[in-house]
């Protein structure tokens, strides 16, 4: 099953209740997913990388983390550590050294980017959500999922979104089925997945065909042809909104459309509580065809 | 009238007092308010009454139904009126996924789109819907009446037994077995009585009929492919 939820404002004046809209979408969700959730928002950018990294053990792993990094780059760091997670002000270019220093100390790196943060962790949306504080995030637009794993363990790791690109981020209904031939493929081109989840494939296929220089609409049509299973893909950007559905389209999905917002549902009931429903465009995106808004 | 709103009403209380209903009820017409797409109301239904839904439904709404009459003022999600016996079913706006499967009598009224495998399986059902049908639609169909004013996907009955599917609009594909028949008048009887009693816009004349080949019906080697 799984839950998906996606919103896209298109004003700004709803920018500081994006945490509290999408947490309520994500918690009516809990039913397709009780088993993870997570959510991938895109705030306020400075200027600097942002890197949101996981640890199973915080209180130990990140104290001291600060001054470590700070000696590592030679250069200030931020670090704000909510629960099982930290997201890092970093210096623009110091992306590769960072990932080092956390690979060196076993830190996860859950995804970075100008102003993409990502949480994820194993539990009831409601309590992944009171966690991280979900409710009190501001930003433009974010994805969101509830799981009920299929294809591989119910892990931090396993839980979606996928971030494998900087502000890149995914989340999937569905289960592939040529994703461990496709792991290949990706693997060579440099965009190896990291777990045996297959979703993190598809977010690699992503991140490898912007890469190539193909639009966010260009990698998404891509998905239908090289990409074998089923799937809903709903996927952000730093300033982009996509979404896909495999050409059986047995995966649920519900947009709606107004003035002040694109949003996302598997299920009407996760959209029935945004303000203006009643007079939204409300419509189930077709099969094998793609949607993406920019700003 | 008698309101149930499920802002305040459990589903299961909600259902419960629905299927509670005798077939003498005087309580006959009900309106359910802030159905917010939650799943399953107003199933298994089994009276002669009216129950007007004020908003838009999850999955399987009005499933089972017999004798009710469950009107949806928005859209519907999948499997409404899934396996519906008898009465009639009518959706404002769009319906999502296998509209009407399995039925087998009664009226679904779609005012809007029906999308992919609407009436698969039907078995006596008859299904009218005003907008465009999705993909797969009546696959395996064994008899009723799929009646669409707009066009349909791919592979429009799949497979399909007795049932008739009246398109007007194009038809994206046919399926395996299903062939465009000719519109004589017991057929033209049948899609007017369906127009009329659904109140849908359009004339039977307008239509294309398309039913099984029947080559399907018994095995024969040169369609081993098509199974």
């Amino acid at each position: 099953m799984c839950g998906i939820v996606g919103l896209f404002l298109k004003t700004e004046a709803l920018h500081p209740r994006l945490g509290d809209l999408l947490t309520d979408m994500l918690i009516t969700l809990t039913d397709r997913g009780p088993d993870s959730a997570g959510i991938a928002i895109y705030g306020d950018a400075d200027g600097g990388l942002k890197m949101t990294v996981q640890s199973d053990t915080p209180a130990q792993t990140f104290a001291g983390l600060q001054d470590a990094l700070e000696a590592a780059l030679g250069q200030k760091v931020g670090v704000r550590v909510i629960d099982t997670h930290a997201v890092l002000s970093l210096p623009a270019d110091s992306g590769d050294a960072a990932r080092a220093f956390m690979a060196a100390r076993g830190i996860r790196v859950m995804g970075s980017g100008e102003s993409m943060e990502i949480f994820k962790e194993v539990g009831l949306p409601r309590d992944v959500a009171a966690r991280f504080g979900l409710r009190q995030m501001a930003g433009s637009h974010g994805i969101g999922h509830t799981r009920m794993a299929t294809e591989s363990a119910v892990t931090t790791l396993g839980a979606h979104p996928f971030s494998t690109g900087d502000d890149q981020c995914l989340v999937h209904n569905g289960s592939l089925s040529n994703h461990n031939a496709m792991r290949r493929v990706l693997t060579a081109k440099g965009f190896a997945p990291k777990t045996q989840n297959d979703t993190e494939v598809a977010a690699c296929y992503i991140s490898s065909r912007l890469a190539e220089g193909a639009t966010l609409g260009q990698a998404l049509q891509g998905t239908l042809k090289d990409l074998d299973g089923f799937f809903t893909f709903v996927v952000g950007t730093k300033t982009g909104f996509g979404v896909v559905r495999d050409p059986v389209a047995c995966k649920p999905a519900v947009m709606a459309e107004t003035e002040d917002y694109v949003a996302f549902g598997s299920e009407y009931r996760a959209l029935a509580n945004l303000p203006g429903i009643e007079t939204a465009r409300v419509w189930e995106p077709e099969p094998a065809t793609v949607y993406f808004w920019e700003r | 009238m008698q309101t149930i709103d499920m802002a305040t009403t459990p589903l299961r209380e909600l259902n419960a007092t629905l299927q509670a209903q005798a077939k003498q009820t005087n309580q006959t017409v009900w309106e359910i308010a802030n159905p917010k797409g939650a799943h399953a109301i107003a199933v298994g239904l089994d009276a002669p009454i009216e129950v007007t839904v004020k908003g838009s439904t999850g999955y399987y709404c009005a499933g089972m139904n017999k004798q009710a009459t469950v009107k949806v003022t928005g859209s519907a999600g999948p499997g409404v009126a899934e396996n519906m016996m008898s009465g009639t079913v009518i959706i404002d706006g769009d319906a999502s996924q296998y509209a009407g499967a399995t039925g087998q009598g009664g009226l679904l009224v779609i005012k809007g789109n029906a999308s992919s495998r609407c009436g698969i399986s039907m078995k006596g059902i008859d299904i009218v819907v005003f907008g465009n049908i999705g993909h797969m639609s009546a696959f395996m169909a064994q008899s009723g009446n799929l009646v669409v004013l707009g066009d349909a996907g791919e592979a429009l009955g799949d497979s399909l037994y007795e049932a008739r599917l009246f398109v007007r609009g194009s038809v994206k594909s046919l399926g395996a077995d299903c062939i465009e028949k000719e519109m004589r008048p017991e057929h033209i009887a049948i899609l007017q009585d369906l127009l009329d009693r659904s109140g849908a816009p359009a004339k039977p004349e307008e239509f294309r009929r398309y039913g099984s080949a029947r080559t399907l019906y018994n095995f024969h080697v040169d369609n081993a492919a098509a199974y």
